[in-house]
């Protein structure tokens, strides 16, 4: 038996401690914002947040993961309250069929956590790992941005209202 | 404490030396830059893959910076080197210079001022090329597009940041003298220790370095940590499963895959892209002659590594479930021949004297050179505790190798993973809701 701790909420799976995440996620938890894509950690389409640091969930095995904390795309938001970086995507339309764009958010969630105002090269370098098979990276990368004007904002506000 | 004693003790005896040999060099008079027609296409091609061989667009073009504009931090025991701009820019650059002036930089280290060059520019080695190559890398350099770069200033330790002590350094060290043929080799192999001895600087790396960072001769090629990677030894008892053969060696040195030993990563991937673009026949010299000093029986071994060897995985590691969950998909029946990955009894990291390369591949994977395809890993820095990363560590060490076990994990994860940390915070953390 192995406890996870998922969006918050604690798990536990009979799976063997070599299983990847992303099978106990998507089979066992029905949460199915990370994608399988290859399997081999090539995609980036099974990303999720472990200790907000991005990893690839399919070559990630739960054994490595008790009293780690883990969030996946369902903990960034929901249909009817999209986290920051969901609606910067939503309004970008920043996917074509959209199986990469879960590791996409993801990645960039976790950049705009540590650097609320990456330059363009910083976005790229951070999104690299992710592939998008539909060539909408120009809308992706409009996304990210979007979601990092959003939070300076929000930040500059918070500053003026605490003055 | 004996070797800062040590330290203490060279230290004067080079200044006496730097003292004894004061007369400055003198400076060549700046030229006007010659102008790029003046060379003959030939030599400028010719001049072009030598300085693939040298490797040198590494060193002197600093991360998304113009190729040979200078500017990379050398990172040294006695402070950061930067390396500087070999356009033919004239103010920034080196479009002053005269073909004599470059000359006398590639074989006794001195700018064409008369100043002393720090050794990360390894004039040691290049002291061995002929005039004649010399003359095709300046052609080469003279013949590219002007780039104006202001390098930083060094920033050294005192006292190594007075230049005039170098002389000191070069009477112990320097041998201006060129490249003598080997009596008892052929041509080829000969060729071979001529690049490698001089132009490719292969030393540079992979020899060890005394307390005043010069090469132990009596060390050539045995292994040696630089820039937090192991250069394995590639003279003598060379850590590999398999015994390396010259066809090996050609393919590995021109950035292609071996089935037996894999491909070229951290600081030797850009050696090896390099290379793939040199001259064929002198990379095939060069393997040459590596391969006459590798001890061993190429012909012999082959093909005894075929899989894991040591014990199966145990259930109750760690190590081994993190081994079946995230590296055996790739390193053992991979579903896809373009993810099968070194089976890892064949991996030269496992086998080296430190983790040092195996904790830097785990975390930071492996990946093509920009923009070209080729193999790759994915890096696991964020998934692995330092914990974690230890455990795997030792059990790959132990499970492929039957080797005796690093004693040093723990220190060096924590250092590399610290490094990390640190790298990551500078990016102007900020909380997000």
């Amino acid at each position: 038996m192995i406890g996870l701790r998922v969006n918050g909420n604690r798990f536990e799976t009979e799976s063997d401690p070599e299983t990847p995440l992303l099978y106990v996620l998507r089979n066992e938890m029905q949460l199915n914002g990370a994608k399988f894509g290859c399997g081999l950690g090539q995609c980036g389409s099974c990303t999720v947040l472990v200790d907000n640091r991005p990893v690839f969930s399919c070559l990630t095995p739960i054994a490595m993961l008790a009293e780690r904390e883990i969030t996946t795309l369902e903990g960034l938001g929901s249909i009817d309250n999209p986290g920051p970086v969901q609606r910067a995507f939503i309004e970008e339309q920043a996917a074509q069929c959209g199986y990469c764009i879960p590791g996409m958010i993801m990645r960039a969630h976790a950049l705009l956590s540590e650097n609320s105002a990456p330059d363009e090269a910083i976005i790229r370098e951070a999104l690299e790992p992710s592939l998008c098979r539909c060539g909408t990276h120009m809308r992706i990368l409009r996304a990210v941005h979007r979601a990092s004007k959003g939070l300076q904002e929000q930040a500059s506000a918070a500053g003026e209202s605490n003055r | 404490m004996k070797i800062l004693y040590g330290l203490a003790i060279s230290l004067v005896v080079l200044m006496g030396l730097a003292v004894v040999h004061a007369v400055s060099p003198r400076a060549f008079e700046a030229v006007e830059r010659p102008d790029p027609q003046s060379f003959d296409r030939a030599t400028i091609a010719h001049g072009e893959r030598l300085s693939l061989i040298g490797n040198c667009a590494e060193c002197h073009t600093a991360e998304y910076g113009e190729a040979y504009a200078g500017g990379r931090p050398i990172p040294t025991p006695f402070g950061t080197i930067y390396a500087t701009n070999i356009t033919p820019d004239p103010e920034t650059g080196i479009g002053t210079w005269s073909q004599e002036a470059f000359r006398r930089s590639m074989h006794e280290g001195l700018d064409r001022e008369g100043e002393h060059l720090y050794p990360a520019f390894p004039y040691h080695h290049f002291a061995k090329v002929t005039d004649e190559d010399v003359d095709a890398i300046y052609a080469y350099l003279m013949a590219r597009e002007p780039v104006r770069n202001e390098v930083p200033p060094n920033e050294l330790r005192f006292p190594f940041n007075l230049r005039p002590l170098l002389a000191g350094w070069k009477l112990l060290y320097l041998e201006d003298e060129r490249f003598a043929a080997l009596p008892n080799a052929d041509e080829r192999v000969n060729r071979g220790a001529y690049l490698v001895q001089g132009l490719a600087h292969c030393g540079g790396c992979h020899t060890p370095r005394n307390a005043l960072q010069a090469e132990r001769k009596d060390q050539f090629l045995r292994g040696e940590v630089t820039e937090n990677w192991y250069a394995p030894a590639i003279a003598g008892d060379v850590p590999a499963a398999v015994t390396w053969n010259e066809k090996q060696l050609a393919d590995y040195l021109s950035g292609r895959w071996v089935e037996e030993h894999g491909v070229a990563v951290g600081p030797m991937a850009p050696v090896a892209h390099n290379l793939a673009r040199a001259s064929e026949q002198d990379v095939a010299a060069i393997s040459a002659y590596i391969a006459t000093l590798m001890e061993g029986d190429a012909a012999e071994g082959d093909a005894e590594v075929t899989g894991a060897v040591g014990d199966r995985p145990d259930s109750g590691d760690i190590g081994a479930a993190i081994y079946a969950g995230a590296c055996a998909v790739c390193h053992e029946a991979s579903p896809s021949r373009f993810a099968a990955g070194l089976p890892l009894a064949y991996s030269t990291s496992l086998r080296i004297p430190t983790p040092l390369n195996l904790i830097q591949i785990i975390q930071q994977g492996v990946k093509p050179p920009e923009g070209e395809p080729g193999p790759y890993m994915p890096g696991f820095a964020g998934a692995f505790t330092d914990r974690q990363i230890v455990a795997l560590a030792s059990y790959l060490r132990g499970r492929f190798t039957g080797l005796e076990p690093w004693t040093d994990i723990d220190d060096v994860v924590a250092e590399a993973t610290g490094e990390r940390r640190t790298g990551a915070n500078d990016a102007g953390a900020a909380e997000m809701e």
